[in-house]
């Protein structure tokens, strides 16, 4: 019904303005130095584009969309700052399963708000809530898994039961008929509703099966799937800011999901459907085996105080332990003797792409000595100490070498090239894709066991004292 | 209805294409900003949830409205509250 009142030229101007602000918003969040003007002028665009909505006439009762706003404001504030930067792709996760849903609500509505009316949809319409319902619920109910699988609520495993795969294609064609009945043979609400039900099971059939390491390439998809929602519902609704908006993000979505996959050498389709982990793990271990060497503080102490050059990998374990900032003081330590440091950070270091940055940048770690993947690798064999803080997968040779594993393939860090290997590490525990690490066993690495922040902490007094 | 549906289909295309062109060239640095900024962007369904809201009759509709625009309030606040955070962040000189 909204589509048959058009709108007046002020608002269809400001929601132009609106889209103008996103595309300026996006480019400049491309560059280090104008990304936070973008998110600024971004959220400038948003403000404009809600004050001209009810400014426009349009909407009749306030009681409602107060309520909304007030506790939906109050949750967004909280959350945003109590977050810990450890915790962001969960944050990610969870705020985009509120946008999907709001999609898949608003069109649900749309169509209740139409067949109240008497009114008829025409077969475009009738697609666009379909599809803006469906997408919407498939991200909203696998955001809440990818949350609760980071947020370790539910364990990061895969979760697959025989048949699965059966049962999914199952509900999809479920899906299918029910909007077929909706967009052809005047569906009416129990078809609704059976749409909306099938495709939040779907969204949990989706990301179940999916391990926790995959988890970041999972929540840029269904976030590009909350863009495309958001497109939907405009087409629901005639409202263009939406098509605009939505349109930008289901595109931005879908090229960065791309560069995540290709950060771990795998295809989408391998992320969704391999089931990472699910069997693969077991056999792994098994195959490794081999004496582990455990160290001291003080040996470690020696070997960096007198190396020349000294590489440090921080993975997530670091960042759980709040060590970023012991771990500049023992780099600061260790250049004041005149070793040199660098940080080799890879690409899905952390939980998702860039991760790692964020959190060095939280312990103020110049970017001087940040390190790419591709930078640093070459530099492995004339490093003397390459100290592996919390990482574990990153750093895996069986991604190079054993073509059975989970993790065939990704590109790693080639830390077993250097002259020695200190590996600080809680227990033998596997890393997050739960594949066993052949480089404990290599007879160049030593293991510190214990907590990361603890061990350093206790480096930067023993390094004092060499 | 037809030259409407167009023109929005239109609108949509090229919306995609400039999507893809404006982010090609991200550094891996900004990928999780830049995730949870297109996160921000998409919240801009609440003012789809306004306009079914503002309008809303019966309590389901109402129990429906209040639930799509909290859920996509906490989408923009959150969204870009928790972008800025850090992007406040990469703008320190860390050595100074």
């Amino acid at each position: 019904m909204s589509e048959t009142i058009a709108a007046a030229p002020w608002i269809t101007l400001t929601y132009l303005v609106t889209g103008i602000c996103f595309i300026l918003g996006l480019k400049w969040l491309s560059s280090p130095s104008r990304a936070r003007q973008g998110n600024q002028i971004a959220a400038v665009g948003m403000v404009l584009a809600l004050a001209a909505t009810v400014l426009s006439g349009a909407i009749h009762t306030v009681g409602d969309i107060v309520i909304g706003v007030v506790v939906g404001a109050i949750l967004g504030v909280v959350g945003a700052r109590r977050v810990k930067m450890t915790a962001m792709p969960q944050m990610v996760a969870i705020f985009n399963g509120a946008g999907g849903g709001a999609a898949a609500l608003v069109s649900m509505m749309d169509f209740l708000q139409t067949e109240r009316g008497g009114f008829a949809f025409t077969p475009d319409v009738a697609v666009a809530i379909a599809l803006s319902t469906v997408i919407g619920s498939v991200s909203f109910a696998g955001s809440i898994i990818a949350f609760a699988k980071l947020q370790e609520i539910m364990s990061g495993r895969p979760v697959a039961f025989p048949g699965m795969r059966i049962v999914s294609a199952l509900v999809l064609l479920f899906i299918i008929v029910m909007a077929v009945l909706i967009i052809g043979f005047g569906g009416g609400d129990g078809a609704l509703y059976a749409l909306v039900a099938a495709a939040l099971a779907l969204g949990l059939l989706i990301v179940l099966p999916i391990g926790g390491a995959d988890m970041p390439v999972v929540i840029s998809l269904l976030n590009s799937f909350t863009g495309l929602a958001a497109a939907f519902t405009g087409f629901v609704l005639g409202n263009d800011v939406l098509i605009i908006s939505g349109a930008l993000v289901g595109a931005s979505g879908t090229l960065l999901t791309q560069l995540m996959s290709k950060a771990m050498n795998r295809s989408l389709f391998n992320v969704l459907f391999a089931g990472v982990g699910a069997g693969g793990g077991q056999a792994a271990a098994s195959t490794a085996g081999g004496a582990v060497r455990s160290t001291t503080v003080d040996d470690v102490a020696t070997m960096l105080a007198y190396a020349g050059q000294v590489i440090i990998v921080p993975g997530y374990g670091l960042a759980v332990a709040q060590a970023q900032h012991n771990v500049r003081e023992l780099a600061d330590a260790l250049e004041k003797r005149g070793v040199t440091v660098k940080y080799a950070i890879h690409p899905v270091a952390g939980r998702m792409p860039g991760h790692m940055n964020v959190l060095l940048a939280e312990a103020n770690v110049p970017y001087t000595q940040l390190f790419e993947m591709e930078q640093i690798n070459p530099e492995f064999p004339r490093t003397d100490v390459v100290l592996v803080i919390g990482a574990n997968d990153v750093v895996n040779p069986a991604a190079r070498t054993v073509r059975d594993s989970p993790i065939y393939g990704m590109p790693i860090l080639d830390v077993d090239k250097a002259k020695s290997i200190v590996v600080l590490k809680r227990s033998m525990r596997s890393g997050f894709a739960g594949v066993d690490n052949p480089i404990f066993y290599d007879p160049k690495c030593a293991m510190l066991f214990g907590d990361a922040k603890d061990s350093v902490v206790k480096l930067v007094g023993a390094v004092a004292k060499v | 209805m037809a030259a409407h549906l167009l023109s929005e289909l239109t609108v949509f295309v090229l919306a995609v294409f400039v999507g893809f062109e404006v982010i090609s060239k991200v550094p891996t640095l900004l990928h999780t900003p830049l995730m949870s900024g297109t996160n921000a962007i998409h919240g801009i369904v609440l003012v789809g949830a306004l306009l079914v809201a503002g309008v809303a009759h019966g309590p389901l509709e109402h129990a429906l409205a209040i639930g799509a625009v909290t859920l996509a309030t906490v989408n923009v606040v959150g969204g870009f509250l928790v972008t800025d955070r850090m992007l406040e962040m990469f703008k320190k000189k860390p050595q100074s």
